[in-house]
């Protein structure tokens, strides 16, 4: 694509180690071989191979997109490194593209940096690589540049991921938390709380098994579909750690609205809740990573729900509430009981209850 | 019938409320000395917030948020005990996950945990037994915190871990019993309670008779309630029903889960593990006789308490909060000094501050959005 291209291929190093140790982040042959075997070998580009200490961008190739760029880095820590329906290397690519696509920006390059615990096994290192080269391909984006380290046993847990990416703003296209204004419609992409069960399911160790897997999923060309359809979309944001209440929360603290949104429209999975009865948990601070919200105008509303609808990654969208009169901040939800309560941001984590 | 919607059906809760307002409307209640219904038990607290309850509920009904949070009633210095055992070489200390919030004098389980302490996250006491099965090397110890609903899963587990003989096990035992504690604030000169919702887990391992006291004694009427919201708006409906009536029974509304007689397997394991201590200290409610159970001589060597030398701390509860008195109903959440001042679920003084169950927590967080405007 638009990356300044290198000179000549050479060939790959090779790690015949089965697991990481510190000689592989001396800054020596052996670091050379690994970054070649594991990521320079997955994420197979020409910019990433000529492993210059930086990647080139043509500024001419990003202009053409769009006029402001967007910019974003994100880290991942996720315990187990595998799970249903992903692992910590799509979710690497897919967080970082989903912040730039809510941006309503088109993401094009992305960085990744590893911290490897030394005995980690280099196969897992591969794995983990190739399922960022897959997720990638999905988005549409390319890896160009990344570093490596290897910490002491115990300074790190396996492998933490970090990745930055780059994208190009299409001119015309504003979208911000700030811009909610009252009569406007909440939107919800589909299922919530699949990624958040998935994880503290797959940990294993509160004995239940729960057949749900994460949603990770790129989501930029959900938004493309998304504001093509309602142009006059006024703000997006990924539901990612503290889920949908955190990110209405957000929304109508920066637009100084109130936000009510209806427990009978919030499209929850039988399982998701029956996850959450058991544990004492509230799917609505569940994290996703395929799922956004959208605050639309409400004229536009169904056009910007119809095309959610149609995309793969949006077939269980939802109107779950509105931008209403109220005390600025405030986000409440009107029960399936019929009451209504106050949804706030929570102080920590969610901790399962007792009894 | 999955047992997840059936009592939650918007229909339903309407008639329940309207049946409510007529059972009010006949019974002339003053303006400035509205009902007061006490649910007695953390969950019903959890529910009556997470659905909005208090909100369809009309003026004259006020439900004061009673002391049935097994968190929030943790005293600071058992808080500070715990990190003293958890900071011990070679333990592994285990807990349900929301006690590790609790803040002690000095730190919280959380911040024990941060600074390098072995703290970890249980959801049952066999969790904490397979820790010690698979850690010989380890001294497992088990915070036993709760009402009678987690005190079987506790002693059983002990019994488990005599019959494997099992070493490197014990329980830092803080379970304690509900009776006692209403006793407490039946008795306390500034209650003003018309009636209770009884707990339902409790009640389904102790059965009813044991609150027959409520009625006979303190003359005040109680309904055993399920947690669904349902549930809810059916049992105060009972309780206001008896008040109406000039009834004072013990009625159970929870038959579907609650027998009378209470679950016998788990009566026998708390008989054989347990024996009451003296008295025990709870956070905002003070010194309770009999209030709390410890392992008998038998299990001692699976009492943390006597295998290691904790340091027992005690620490009066902070002078400015009034969690006593919102307990008893003398106050409203928002009307105590330092409510969402001094004291807010980031830094709480008080115990109701504490879990997500408390009252002052549950008010503050989700908020009964009509009763707060307006307070307003």
């Amino acid at each position: 694509m638009n990356v300044a291209r290198g000179m000549t291929p050479r060939a790959l190093g090779e790690v015949r180690a089965p697991s990481v140790t510190l000689a592989h982040g001396g800054g020596g042959k052996a670091m050379k071989d690994l970054i070649d075997d594991v990521f320079v070998r997955a994420f197979d580009n020409d910019a990433l191979a000529t492993l210059e200490d930086q990647a080139r961008v043509d500024l001419a190739g990003l202009t053409s997109r769009g006029d402001r760029l967007a910019f974003t880095t994100d880290s991942f820590v996720v315990d187990p490194l595998f799970f249903p329906g992903g692992d910590i290397g799509r979710l690497a690519v897919c967080g970082t593209v989903n912040d730039l696509a809510v941006g309503g920006a088109r993401p094009l390059f992305l960085s990744c940096a590893a911290i490897v615990e030394e005995g980690t096994p280099v196969d897992l290192l591969r794995k983990v690589a190739s399922s960022m080269a897959e997720a990638a391909a999905d988005a549409g984006v390319e890896i160009v540049t990344g570093d490596t380290k290897v910490v002491h046993k115990g300074a790190c847990d396996k492998l933490f991921v970090t990745t930055s990416g780059v994208g190009v703003i299409p001119k015309g296209v504003d979208l911000g938390a700030h811009r909610a204004r009252e009569g406007d419609a909440v939107l919800v992409s589909g299922l919530l709380g699949d990624h958040g069960a998935a994880i503290l399911c797959a940990r294993g160790d509160m004995a239940l098994e729960t057949p749900v897997a994460s949603d990770c999923a790129p989501l930029h060309d959900l938004v493309r579909s998304l504001l093509a359809a309602a142009p006059g979309v006024r703000s997006l944001r990924d539901a990612t750690r503290g889920g949908v209440a955190t990110v209405l929360n957000e929304i109508a603290a920066a637009s100084l609205v109130a936000i009510e949104i209806e427990e009978a429209a919030t499209p929850i999975r039988e399982e998701v809740k029956a996850f959450c009865e058991i544990l004492g948990l509230d799917p609505l601070y569940l994290a996703n990573e395929g799922k956004l919200v959208a605050i639309a105008p409400r004229n536009e509303a169904p056009a910007a729900l119809d095309a959610m609808r149609a995309h793969p990654l949006g077939r269980g969208a939802s109107i779950v509430g509105r931008v209403v009169v109220g005390e600025p901040g405030r986000v409440t939800m009107r029960t399936i009981f019929g009451g209504r309560r106050i949804v706030d941001m929570l102080v920590g984590e969610q901790l399962p209850r007792i009894c | 019938m999955k047992y997840l919607d059936e009592f939650r059906d918007a229909a339903k809760a309407e008639i329940l409320v309207r049946e409510i307002e007529t059972l009010v409307a006949s019974m002339s209640v003053p303006d400035d000395r509205p009902l007061q219904i006490m649910e007695v038990c953390g969950g019903h607290t959890h529910s009556i917030f997470r659905y909005g309850i208090e909100g369809m509920l009309p003026r004259q009904i006020e439900l004061v948020h009673g002391p049935g949070c097994p968190v929030c009633v943790l005293p600071m210095g058992r808080v500070d005990d715990c990190v003293a055992i958890a900071e011990r070489q070679g333990v592994i200390f285990t807990t349900f996950g929301d006690a590790m919030r609790v803040p002690g004098s000095r730190k919280s389980l959380l911040q024990a945990k941060a600074d390098g302490a072995d703290v970890r996250m249980v959801y049952s006491p066999m969790d904490a037994l397979a820790l010690a099965r698979a850690n010989p090397d380890r001294q497992v110890v088990f915070f036993g915190l709760g009402f009678e609903t987690t005190m079987p899963s506790t002693a059983l587990t002990v019994l488990e871990a005599e019959r494997e003989g099992i070493q490197n096990f014990s329980v830092f035992c803080n379970h304690i019993t509900i009776v006692p504690t209403i006793k407490a604030i039946l008795d306390s000169p500034d209650m003003r309670i018309d009636g209770f919702l009884g707990p339902g887990h409790v009640s389904m391992v102790i059965g009813t008779a044991p609150y027959a006291f409520i009625a006979r004694h303190y003359r005040k009427p109680m309904v055993i309630a399920g947690f669904e919201p349902l549930d809810i708006l059916q049992s105060l409906w009972m309780v206001l029903k008896q008040i109406r009536d000039g009834r004072v029974e013990i009625e159970n509304q929870y038959a579907r889960v609650v027998p009378d007689a209470g679950n016998a397997p788990a009566l026998a394991a708390v008989g054989r593990v347990y024996e009451l201590r003296e008295y025990f200290e709870w956070r905002g409610l003070g010194s309770i006789d009999h209030s709390g159970v410890r392992l008998r001589d038998a299990y001692a060597r699976f009492d943390t308490e006597r295998i290691f030398a904790v340091p027992g701390v005690r620490i009066a509860d902070p002078k400015a909060c009034q969690c006593g008195e919102v307990l008893k109903g003398a106050i409203r959440p928002w009307q105590c000094k330092v409510f969402g001042s001094a004291c807010t679920p980031e830094t709480p003084l008080g115990a109701l501050m504490v879990s997500s169950e408390g009252a002052c927590s549950a008010t503050y967080q989700y908020g009964g959005v009509k009763r707060r405007e307006a307070a307003e």
